[in-house]
């Protein structure tokens, strides 16, 4: 399983990748692997904010609905939309094609405060 | 503990995911649950339902006591035939649906669900009446459904039976890899297929032989997921989502399985009396027409308020739609009406519509 080392990570493992002063959020490999195949995603608007460890949308596999929860605060400036019609891309590739949002945060330093991805990976493997 | 199934081990060195269902740790998914869905409907997929339990009715008096437990009428079925029905308590709710399988007129094997095996083990003995035995023989056997429009030219590289001669719920004696079985033109997906009854010493055996042979065809491990997809696709109801004892057959849309004439049976004068009034309730199959997935228990809506309830729904892979089965009122029960889905608060336009959702091209 990967845990690339340049992301920092949930405990509801969405990871978060720094973008310039933005940042990018998905789910983990380990999250669509728990999931299943993705069918459907409730994301939201450009514009509208978000509140760290809220819920900014709904990922649905074929066995499960669940919340994604927002890595840190700050303003939705960009939604990933042609996942809408390829959900699968966060099963294929959850680091890359399968992000989800990008947030302007209001607290840069919001994100630092997240698990890296040493921190992330001993998380999950206390799951299992 | 969860039970298992005789094919525990292979499940979980093969990787499948288990989950616990009906008290059985059992794969949900092998290589995921939409290739194995698609599997099944373009090649052929091997499903262990062994948790599927099986209660025996023996002796002279076996036809008749099991037929006035039953909805439908084994009287019109002949030996080596097989029915779908269900078994009802006196005011009508199903105790569950089953399938029989008609060995002799004193020999009838009931396929009950696996969450209802002592349930309706207690309650067919209860009522068996005289010159018949009721055994319960769920865990002398196990059962594989091999299931796709390729089964049957990879079962029959396996089995001395001739599947050409084997109509649709028909079943025969046959060996299995060598092994004795029983083997039967039915399933749970909407393909052709075969469930094979083995006893459970035997299984791994011929699930093994089944996987190897059928790298030809490519065949799939399938788990309950897939299992679940498919019989949605085709409006199949299940027991526990979709019915149980405070729903009668025809409420769940099973009218045709009620045979109201052929002579007295558990139940019957409920139903006769529903049928007269009229039902207060209808499944149907609907498709939501925005954006979405219904769930077992998301609230139908009629004008922003419930009228009734979703009991399954899915997103159906080989039509690329949001499907579903409804309690609804009569009134919207309706090919063409509409209505919708109260999902986590927000609603969701919804269409009734013909069922099955799929039909299998032949």
């Amino acid at each position: 399983m990967d845990f690339p080392d340049d992301l920092r990570y949930t405990r509801e493992h969405e990871w978060a990748r720094r973008k310039g002063r933005n940042v990018v959020v998905g789910i983990t490999e380990y999250a669509q692997d728990q999931l299943g195949d993705v069918v459907y995603l409730e994301l939201p608007d450009v514009g509208d904010a978000v509140k760290r460890g809220e819920s900014f949308g709904v990922v649905e596999s074929t066995k499960a609905v669940s919340e994604l929860f927002a890595p840190v605060s700050g303003k939705v400036v960009e939604v990933n939309d042609p996942l809408s019609d390829a959900p699968e891309a966060v099963n294929e590739d959850p680091y890359e094609e399968g992000w989800m949002i990008v947030i302007e945060p209001s607290d840069p330093g919001e994100l630092e405060t997240l698990m890296d991805a040493r921190a992330y990976q001993a998380f999950v493997e206390e799951q299992e | 503990m969860a039970l298992r199934t005789p094919l525990y081990e292979t499940h979980r060195k093969a990787g499948a995911r288990l989950v616990e269902f009906a008290g059985f740790d059992m794969p949900v998914q092998y290589a995921g649950l939409l290739a194995e869905h698609e599997a099944v409907r373009t090649r052929v997929g091997l499903f262990d339902v062994s948790h599927m339990g099986e209660v025996v009715f023996r002796g002279p008096g076996a036809l008749a006591s099991l037929n006035r437990l039953f909805t439908n009428d084994l009287g019109r079925v002949v030996d080596g035939q097989a029915q779908y029905g269900c078994l009802c308590r006196e005011d009508g709710g199903i105790v569950d649906d089953v399938v029989v399988y008609r060995r002799a007129a004193d020999d009838l094997l009931v396929c009950v669900n696996a969450a209802n095996r002592r349930k309706d083990f207690e309650w067919l003995a209860a009522r068996a009446g005289r010159d018949v035995g009721v055994a319960d023989e769920s865990d002398a056997w196990a059962q594989l459904a091999l299931q796709g429009p390729l089964a049957a030219q990879l079962l029959q590289r396996l089995t001395n039976a001739n599947l050409s001669a084997l109509r649709s719920y028909r079943f025969a004696k046959g060996e299995v890899a060598g092994v004795p079985c029983l083997v039967a033109r039915t399933g749970y997906t909407g393909e052709d297929g075969m469930e094979i009854f083995s006893p459970s010493g035997e299984a791994v055996r011929i699930w093994e032989e089944i996987m190897e042979a059928g790298r030809h065809e490519k065949v799939a491990a399938c788990g309950l997921g897939a299992r679940d997809s498919l019989r949605l696709e085709m409006a199949y109801r299940l027991y526990g989502v979709d019915m149980d004892d405070r729903t009668t057959p025809l409420e769940a849309g099973l009218g045709w399985v009620v045979k109201l004439d052929k002579g007295d049976f558990v139940g019957r004068e409920a139903l006769v009396r529903q049928k007269e009034q009229g039902v207060a309730r209808k499944l149907v199959g609907f498709v939501l027409t925005e954006p979405g997935i219904a769930r077992h228990g998301y609230p139908a809506l009629q004008e922003g308020r419930p009228v009734g309830e979703v009991t399954s729904g899915t997103r159906s892979p080989t039509l690329a739609t949001s499907i579903g089965l409804a309690y609804l009122p009569p009134a919207l029960a309706a090919e063409g009406s509409t209505f919708a889905v109260d999902i986590r608060g927000r609603p969701v336009s919804a269409r009734v519509v013909k069922t099955p959702f799929y039909t299998r091209s032949r």
